[in-house]
Formats: C-alpha cells, sequence, structure tokens
C-alpha cells in the first residue's frame, strides 16, 4: 500500500508573525520557516504504518514555491521514500491544493492520504476535505488514532463532546489531530540519506489545474489588543477585584 | 437569495453553536433556512422553528444520516445549494468537518471561522494563530462558510419557521460509525460558558487537575478547560483543550491555573471579557494578556480562592 503525505512549508510554530504596516499581509521576511506541525505529524503515521509492514511506499508531497523542497527533504529524513514538489509562485488557497493532490493522487494511486488537520498559518482547515470530496473518497479527519486492516482503515477521531471511531473504505483521507503520535527528530544519518532520495518537480500546468484564487485578500490587520492589567497581592485582592471592579463573580 | 445555515445536533436537540450561526446568518441579508439532516431528528426540526429570524427549517431524515457523516450529509447539501447565495456552517468539529468537502463538491473556496461580516461577499478571519485578521472576498457564486461561534450574538427565540421535509440523497457507503464515546458532564459547554477555569501542565497529574479545579468550577457555575500540554499529558478529555487548534471561547471570565500562555493557547480564549491568571512564573506570558495575575503557587493558591468564593 501507497500512502501519500502532503507537507506544507510554513512559519515556525514559534514565531510570533507581525502584520506589514501597509496592511498587505503579515512580514515572513527572514523569518524561521519549518513543516507544519500536523503535516509532521502525518509524516510520522505514514512512516509508522510502513515500518509496521502495513505501508510499502511513503510518498511526500509539497506545493508551492521552490523552497518547499526543504520541507520535503525534511520528512523524507523522517522517513518518507521520495518526494514530489508541485512548484508555482502563485498563491495557492485550500481548493486549488486539493485539486493538485488530487491529480498527483490520479498519477500516484495511493490507498491512504494523511493530511494535516490545518495549517498553521492560514489555519485553513480545508484541504484533506477537499481532496476527500474531489476523489469521491471517504474522510477521517482529525484522527488521534489509525490501524488499517482488510482493505478498510479504522479511525478514532476527535470530536465535539469526545471521540468517536469511524470505518471507512480504502482508498481515504485521513487528517491528523495532535495526539495521533509525537513525531520522531530526524537523526544526522538520516538527513544525510534523505538528501540522495528521488524528488520529482512538476508544475501545476503540467497537472493541468487552474490555481488561481477564488478569495481575494483586501487587508491584513492586526488583532485589538488588550490592554495591560494589573497583578494582584493575594487572593483577597483577587476576589474584591472580580466582585466589585469587573463584577463578573 | 436565500441563506442555508446546516444544523448542528446530536438528533435529539438542537446545539447552541446553531443560533450563533443563525446570528451570522442574519447579517447577510436575505431569508435564512435551516437544514436538519439526521435520523430520527424530528424534534430538532421543531425546535429550529422557533429560532428568531429562521423561515425555513428543511429536514431530511433517514438513517443513512444517523452518525451526520461528511461524505453523505455533503451530498444532500450539494443538491440543494442551487437555491443558496450562502451555506454557513458552525467552526466546530463537525462543521470544520463537513464545509470544505460541500464547498468542493461545488467547486467553490470555503471562508474559514469568520469572526465579522463586512458585506454578503466580504469576511474577516483569524490567521496565523489569530495574531492578524484577514479581511477576504469572495468571487464564488456560492459562498461556503463556517463561523467562530463566539464572534456572532445567538439568534433568540420567538421564530415561527414552517418545515418542509426534503428527499435524502443516496447513501454512499464510503464510511460506518463504529462507536462514539462523550464525555458525560454537568457542567456547561465550553463554547457557551460564563465562566472558564482552565488548567495547564503546572496541575502537574489528573488527581490534582480534577481535584483543585472541579471545586472551584462548582463554585463558580463554571465550564472547565485546558492547554494541550494538559491535555497531552491525559489530566482531562480531548475535548478540553482551549487554544488554535482546539476551541474557541470567549467567557465573561477566564481564570488560567498553571497555564504558561503560549501564542496556540491564547489564540483560543484571548477574547474572554476578564482574564485572570494564577502562575508561579513572574514573566509567564500569560500575564500579558491578563486582568488580574496572581504570582503564586497554585497549590496553595487554588483551595485559597475556592473558599473565598460565597
Ligand atoms: C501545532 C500546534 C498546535 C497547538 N495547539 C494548541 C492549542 O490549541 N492549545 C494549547 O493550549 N496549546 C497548543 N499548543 C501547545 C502550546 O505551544 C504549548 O506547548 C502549550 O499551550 C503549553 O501548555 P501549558 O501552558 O499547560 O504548559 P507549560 O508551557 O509547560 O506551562 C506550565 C505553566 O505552569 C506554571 N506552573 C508550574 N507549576 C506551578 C505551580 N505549582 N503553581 C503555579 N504555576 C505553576 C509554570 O510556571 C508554567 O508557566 C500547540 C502547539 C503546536 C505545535
Amino acid at each position: 500500500m501507497k500512502i501519500l503525505v502532503p507537507v506544507k512549508r510554513v512559519v515556525d510554530y514559534n514565531v510570533k508573525v507581525r502584520v506589514k504596516a501597509d496592511g498587505s499581509g503579515v512580514d515572513i521576511a527572514n523569518v524561521k520557516m519549518s513543516m507544519n506541525p500536523f503535516d509532521e505529524i502525518g509524516v510520522e503515521e505514514a512512516v509508522r504504518l510502513k515500518e509496521a509492514g502495513v505501508a510499502t511506499e511513503v510518498v511526500a508531497v509539497s506545493c508551492g514555491l521552490a523552497a518547499s523542497q526543504e520541507t520535503l527533504r525534511a520528512a523524507m529524513a523522517m522517513g518518507a521514500d521520495r518526494g514530489i514538489l508541485v512548484e508555482t509562485d502563485a498563491e495557492l488557497q485550500p481548493l486549488a491544493v486539493a485539486k493538485l493532490l488530487k491529480a498527483v493522487c490520479d498519477k500516484e494511486q495511493p490507498q491512504l492520504v494523511i493530511c494535516g488537520k490545518q495549517a498553521i498559518d492560514d489555519d485553513a482547515n480545508q484541504t484533506g476535505q477537499m481532496l476527500a470530496a474531489l476523489a469521491g473518497w471517504p474522510q477521517a479527519t482529525f484522527a488521534s488514532k489509525v490501524s488499517i486492516a482488510d482493505g478498510k482503515a479504522s479511525v478514532m477521531r476527535e470530536i465535539d463532546g469526545g471521540v468517536e471511531t469511524l470505518s471507512v473504505t480504502l482508498p481515504a483521507v485521513v487528517t491528523t489531530d495532535l495526539r495521533l503520535n509525537e513525531p520522531r527528530y530526524a537523526t544526522l544519518p538520516n538527513i544525510m540519506k534523505a538528501k540522495k532520495k528521488p524528488l520529482e518537480t512538476v508544475k501545476p500546468a503540467d497537472l493541468g489545474v487552474d490555481v488561481a484564487p477564488r478569495l481575494a485578500t483586501l487587508k491584513v490587520s492586526e488583532p485589538a489588543q488588550r490592554k495591560a492589567g494589573e497583578m494582584v497581592a493575594d487572593v483577597a485582592q483577587l476576589v474584591d477585584k472580580l466582585k466589585n471592579v469587573a463584577k463578573v463573580i | 437569495m436565500a441563506i442555508l445555515v446546516i444544523a448542528e445536533h446530536d438528533n435529539q436537540s438542537l446545539k447552541a453553536a446553531t443560533l450563533n450561526t443563525v446570528g451570522a446568518a442574519a447579517q447577510l441579508g436575505g431569508e435564512v433556512h435551516v437544514l436538519v439532516a439526521g435520523a430520527g431528528c424530528g424534534a430538532v426540526g421543531e425546535a429550529a422553528t422557533k429560532i428568531a429570524g429562521v423561515a425555513k427549517v428543511l429536514v431530511c431524515d433517514a438513517p443513512h444520516y444517523e452518525a451526520q457523516g461528511a461524505e453523505n450529509v455533503a451530498e444532500l447539501v450539494k443538491g440543494l445549494a442551487g437555491g443558496y447565495s450562502h451555506i454557513l456552517a458552525a467552526a466546530t468539529p463537525a462543521g470544520k468537518n463537513m464545509a470544505p468537502r460541500v464547498a468542493a463538491l461545488l467547486d467553490v473556496a470555503q471562508i474559514s471561522e469568520i469572526v465579522a461580516v463586512e458585506a454578503p461577499d466580504t469576511f474577516v478571519r483569524p490567521i496565523y494563530a489569530g495574531n492578524a485578521l484577514a479581511t477576504v472576498k469572495s468571487a464564488d457564486a456560492v459562498k461556503v462558510i463556517t463561523v467562530r461561534t463566539t464572534a456572532f450574538e445567538a439568534a433568540g427565540e420567538g421564530g415561527a419557521a414552517a418545515v418542509e421535509s426534503v428527499p435524502a440523497a443516496a447513501d454512499l457507503g464510503l464510511s460506518a460509525l463504529v462507536s462514539r464515546e462523550l464525555v458525560k458532564s454537568e457542567r456547561p459547554e465550553l463554547g457557551a460558558a460564563k465562566v472558564i477555569v482552565a488548567g495547564g501542565r503546572g496541575l502537574g497529574s489528573a488527581e490534582n487537575f480534577h481535584g483543585l479545579l472541579e471545586p472551584l468550577a462548582d463554585k463558580l457555575g463554571a465550564a472547565i478547560g485546558a492547554s494541550r500540554a494538559a491535555v497531552d499529558a491525559g489530566y482531562c478529555p480531548n475535548d478540553y483543550q482551549v487554544g488554535q487548534t482546539g476551541k474557541v471561547v470567549a467567557p465573561q471570565l477566564y481564570i488560567a491555573v498553571g497555564v504558561s500562555g503560549a501564542i496556540q493557547h491564547l489564540a483560543g480564549m484571548k477574547d474572554s471579557k476578564v482574564i485572570v491568571a494564577i502562575n508561579k512564573d513572574p514573566d509567564a506570558p500569560i500575564f500579558q494578556v491578563a486582568d488580574y495575575g496572581l504570582v503564586g503557587d497554585l497549590f496553595q493558591v487554588v483551595p485559597e480562592l475556592t473558599a473565598a468564593i460565597g
């Protein structure tokens, strides 16, 4: 069984981004970029399925700038077998990425695609569901446990109020939640090995996909900042403030 | 054209998130319809007719909607979409699961977690864990949207909508629900609670988490929330997680106990009216958003606070 793992290059989760003064976006020049953390969880899950003998090949795919090669190399250092870069400088929105991934799936015929549930830059939480819709496959989103048997995936997923387990036919799309696994750190030898793994580059036009954005960003602004509060000395003072100043208890 | 709100429910009762979604729909200008897709969900349809501002309730009652799987419900919504300018769902796990699937079937963008409506085609949504707000304009014929419930007033009661039953779409048979384990709780829902007591890694264990926070929450009639670290460590169930990738809340009072205040946590609670932070580290970032900060050992402060509240 082949597993496809889409990976996105995003601003590192430790960076607090700044909005540009002209309102055209956020300033990401010279900030640290990393693989989207949820995608790391996806790579880890796929590699574990391969190590368990369930999967035979793990293919990482990234859509975006040439620099996304680094993200693919990071996935290969974790254990993905090869990488596919759908290279473009164009702004890619989730629907466009889903269409690109659908085209890659048509070619690669994976049985399972493991996406991150959301990217921590646009916080959209859409691509996996959209890919599943376009491919006519089932989706098991926000997964905290995945097992594969008899042409089906059994997926425990995080829902409002608790968890549920779905049984979905393969091929299917799974999206990862935080508790699915703890991704490994790539070792130096594996980082070196990853440099020699195959990395293929294609363009959206080669895949016959129109990636034109459907949403225009009119402006990006700073959210309202909270006013600095005050420190209280003890519990008595805190209770007094909450009762008599804030009037919330 | 009319606006379709996909109701969130468990076949027995309508979830409060639906009311906020109707609240957002009311700002778009157009007749508001609510879709209740489920199995044996007649009472939910009935409840939806009473929401103020709803003109029509579409009920689709069939066995294959029992679990409300995204595959089957999205197929149904695709068939209904022709008559609508907007399709809205709450930005809850259920809505986030479903809405992108609907959008892709219609070949339109999906606009996630809006916090304001600027115009019927222009919306504001947080990006980068709420560190920036993007104003986006959609060029698509149908706008498929999820709504951050804390950003919109809940629609009131007093409606008298008509009920129309709609035929089911085919059962795609792609997915089956095996089991569902819901945490039973007498406490208010996190999303709707007026007061939230949230615990972090500082609590140190599940016993401490519950032993210290529950008496305080009981006194305040509060819901209990948590940081990711507390959930990951198994102190409490996953659905307590507040943050960028958990629940977004905006209660009147949020008491953060032993929570450091990582960007990802702040994204889920910084719109609370009053924030209290209890932490032993005076430099913890949570103090930068707190209205009232108390530096101290939570094992001493929390029981004292519980005792001091009448
Ligand atoms: C992709 C991604 C998504 C994430 N999503 C979320 C999310 O949705 N929500 C979320 O919360 N986090 C999220 N995180 C994790 C986040 O980055 C932090 O790791 C997490 O919020 C930290 O939890 P914490 O504050 O409980 O733990 P810590 O950062 O370890 O803080 C514990 C705090 O307790 C205090 N403390 C310890 N002992 C005591 C004591 N006796 N008395 C008083 N204070 C004490 C310490 O001073 C410290 O400030 C995410 C991370 C990633 C990478």
